[in-house]
C-alpha cells in the first residue's frame, strides 16, 4: 500500500467514524474535546508511522490509540469525568475501564444519530452543509473552503458558530424517533443533496475533491436507506437522482479539464451501472402517495440518461418540470422548463414564454434566449450570448458561451 | 405585486354543455402547461386544487340542494391564485386558460390587503 495516500483517505474515513462514536457517547457539549483527541490520534499516527512504517492493521492501531487517549483524558480531567459520569455509570464499569464501542453497528448507529444532529435547522442551510462536510464526511477546513471558493477563516467561523448553536440548544445526539424522522428527514435529505450539488456543480478546479463530495453524499444517503425507520420513498428517490447525475461525472470534462455540454458528451463514458442502480431505486421509490421534489428531479434525471432526442423524452421532462415548479419555484427549473417547452412546442412558442421569465440578472437566462434565437435570428442570438458572457462569473460557463458564439459565426 | 384569484366558470349542468367531458379530457395537458407557465414566472401563489362535480348549495331557510351552483349555468369549475402587477397583467395570464375556447369564462378578482395599523 502506498503510505502517502493511505493516511489521508484513512484519516477521513476513520476520523468521522471515531468522532461519531465518541460524540454519540459524550454528547454535543464535548464535541471539541472529541475532535481534539481524534486529531491527536492521527498526529500520533503520522509521527509514529513515518518512523516505523505503516502497521499491519492501521485501523486497529488508530482505534487502540484513540481508546487510550480517551481513557487518559477521563482519568486526568475531573470536570470532564463528572460531566460524562452518567455515560460511564451506564456502562456498569469503573471509569478507568470506559470502553468505546467501535463495532460496525455502533459506528453506523452513531453516524445516523450525528446526521440528524448536524442537519438541525437551528443552523442555516449553508452552515449545515459545512458542518456535514466537516463532521459527517471528515473533510478539512481548507478542502471545504476550496470547494466553496472562499477562504479558511470564513469556513472556520461558519463551522464554529454552527457548533455553538447546537451546544446552546443542547441538541441531543440520539437515534431519531418516528416523530423526529417525519419532521426532520426532509431537511436531512435536502442537506445531503446540497452536499452532492456542491461536488457536482462547484466551479472549483479540484475534480478529485468534488467527486469525493458526491461519493460522500451517496454514502450518507445509503446510511439513511439502510435504516428501516428512515428508508422512505423520498430517500430512495434522492438516491436515484444522485446515481443518475453521478453516472455522467466522467463524461462532463475532457482531458484538458474543460466542461463538455450534455449534447456533446460521449455517452459511452456514462456509467451504465449507476444508471441501472438509479432506475432500480426510482422504481422502488415510486410507491405510496408521496411525490417529493426528489421524485420529480429523479424522473427528469432519468430521462436525461436517454441521450436520443424524442418527443416522449421531452414531453415527460416538460411535465415533470411543470409539476416541480408548482411545488417550488426556482430560476434554474424555470429556465430548464422553458428549454423543454422549446423541444416539445418549438422555439417560437418557447421564446414568448422565455421572455416572460424576465431573469435579467441571470447569465443562463441570456444563454437560453441565445439558444432559442439560434436558427431564427442569429444576430439577436449573438447579442444574447454576449450579454450572458458579461454576466457570468463561471470559467466553465464562459467556455460554453464562447463555443455557442463561435458556432454562430461559422 | 398583488394577488388575484382566477375563477374558472363553466356549464357543469346542461346535457350538451361545452366544454364537453371529451374536451375537458383534451384540456388536461394544456392546463398543466398553462399552470406550469405561470409557475415558471414565479407568479403562482399555491398549487391549484381540483374540485369534484358533486357540490351542495345552501340558501335561506336552511334549504340545501345537491349539485354545483348553477343558477346562471356557469358553475365554478376551478380556481387559481396568482400574483400580478395589475389587472391587465392578470387578464393576460388568464387568457392562457385552455377551456375558454369551449365556452368557459374566467372571472378575475384582486385580493385586498389588510390595512396596516
Amino acid at each position: 500500500m502506498n503510505g502517502q495516500t493511505l493516511l489521508p483517505n484513512l484519516f477521513r474515513t476513520e476520523y468521522r467514524n471515531i468522532v461519531s462514536v465518541l460524540s454519540y457517547s459524550f454528547g454535543i457539549k464535548h464535541i471539541e474535546v472529541v475532535e481534539d483527541i481524534v486529531s491527536d490520534t492521527f498526529l500520533s499516527a503520522t509521527e509514529d508511522w513515518s518512523v516505523k512504517g505503516t502497521p499491519e492493521n492501521p485501523r486497529a492501531w488508530l482505534y487502540a490509540v484513540a481508546r487510550n487517549k480517551i481513557k487518559n483524558y477521563i482519568r486526568r480531567d475531573s470536570l470532564f469525568k463528572k460531566s460524562i459520569s452518567k455515560e460511564i455509570m451506564s456502562n456498569g464499569e469503573r471509569s478507568e475501564e470506559f470502553e468505546i464501542d467501535l463495532s460496525e453497528k455502533n459506528i453506523s448507529d452513531s453516524q445516523l444519530a450525528m446526521i440528524f444532529t448536524v442537519c438541525n435547522p437551528v443552523n442555516s442551510s449553508e452552515a449545515q452543509i459545512a458542518l456535514a462536510l466537516n463532521i459527517l464526511c471528515g473533510f478539512g477546513i481548507q478542502e471545504i473552503a476550496d470547494a466553496f471558493l472562499t477562504n479558511k477563516e470564513v469556513i472556520y467561523k461558519r463551522i464554529n458558530r454552527a457548533k455553538e448553536k447546537l451546544k446552546e440548544g443542547a441538541v441531543p445526539i440520539r437515534q431519531p424517533g418516528a416523530d423526529e424522522i417525519a419532521k426532520r428527514l426532509p431537511n436531512v435529505l435536502m442537506t445531503i443533496y446540497l452536499v452532492f450539488s456542491e461536488g457536482y456543480y462547484s466551479t472549483s478546479q479540484n475534480t478529485t475533491l468534488r467527486k469525493d463530495f458526491c461519493q460522500e453524499a451517496i454514502r450518507l444517503n445509503t446510511l439513511i436507506i439502510d435504516n428501516k425507520s428512515t428508508d422512505t420513498p423520498a430517500a430512495k428517490a434522492l438516491f436515484a437522482l444522485m446515481c443518475f447525475h453521478a453516472s455522467r461525472f466522467d463524461a462532463r470534462e475532457n482531458d484538458q479539464g474543460e466542461t463538455i455540454l450534455y449534447e456533446d458528451q460521449d455517452d459511452s463514458r456514462w456509467n451504465k451501472e449507476l444508471i441501472t442502480k438509479g432506475t432500480y431505486f426510482l422504481n422502488v421509490a415510486s410507491v405510496g402517495e408521496e411525490v417529493s421534489r426528489f421524485h420529480l428531479e429523479a424522473g427528469i434525471a432519468y430521462w436525461h440518461t436517454q441521450k436520443e432526442d424524442s418527443l416522449e423524452k421531452w414531453s415527460n421532462i416538460l411535465d415533470l418540470y411543470n409539476h416541480l415548479l408548482v411545488i417550488e419555484y426556482s430560476p434554474v427549473a424555470a429556465l430548464n422548463r422553458t428549454y423543454a417547452l422549446s423541444k416539445v412546442h418549438g422555439k417560437s412558442v418557447a421564446v414568448v414564454e422565455a421572455e416572460k421569465l424576465k431573469l435579467t440578472e441571470n447569465p443562463y437566462y441570456y444563454s437560453l434566449l441565445g439558444n432559442l434565437h439560434t436558427g431564427i435570428d442569429n444576430a439577436k442570438a449573438v447579442q444574447h450570448f454576449e450579454r450572458a458572457m458579461k454576466l457570468t462569473t463561471s470559467p466553465a460557463n464562459r467556455v460554453t458561451i464562447t463555443r455557442n458564439i463561435e458556432r454562430l459565426r461559422k | 405585486m398583488n394577488e388575484y384569484i382566477l375563477i374558472i366558470h363553466r356549464d357543469m349542468i346542461s346535457k350538451d354543455a361545452t366544454p364537453s367531458p371529451q374536451q375537458m379530457q383534451e384540456a388536461i395537458k394544456p392546463f398543466q402547461d398553462w399552470i406550469g407557465g405561470i409557475a415558471a414566472q414565479n407568479k403562482l401563489v399555491s398549487p391549484p386544487k381540483r374540485w369534484d362535480g358533486v357540490g351542495k348549495v345552501v340558501k335561506q331557510n336552511n334549504v340545501v340542494t345537491d349539485g354545483p351552483y348553477a343558477e346562471i349555468k356557469e358553475s365554478v369549475g376551478g380556481m387559481v391564485l396568482i400574483r400580478a402587477n395589475d389587472y391587465e397583467e392578470a387578464a393576460e395570464i388568464a387568457k392562457g386558460c385552455p377551456v375558454i375556447k369551449w365556452g368557459a369564462v374566467v372571472e378575475i378578482r384582486m385580493a385586498l390587503t389588510a390595512p396596516t395599523i
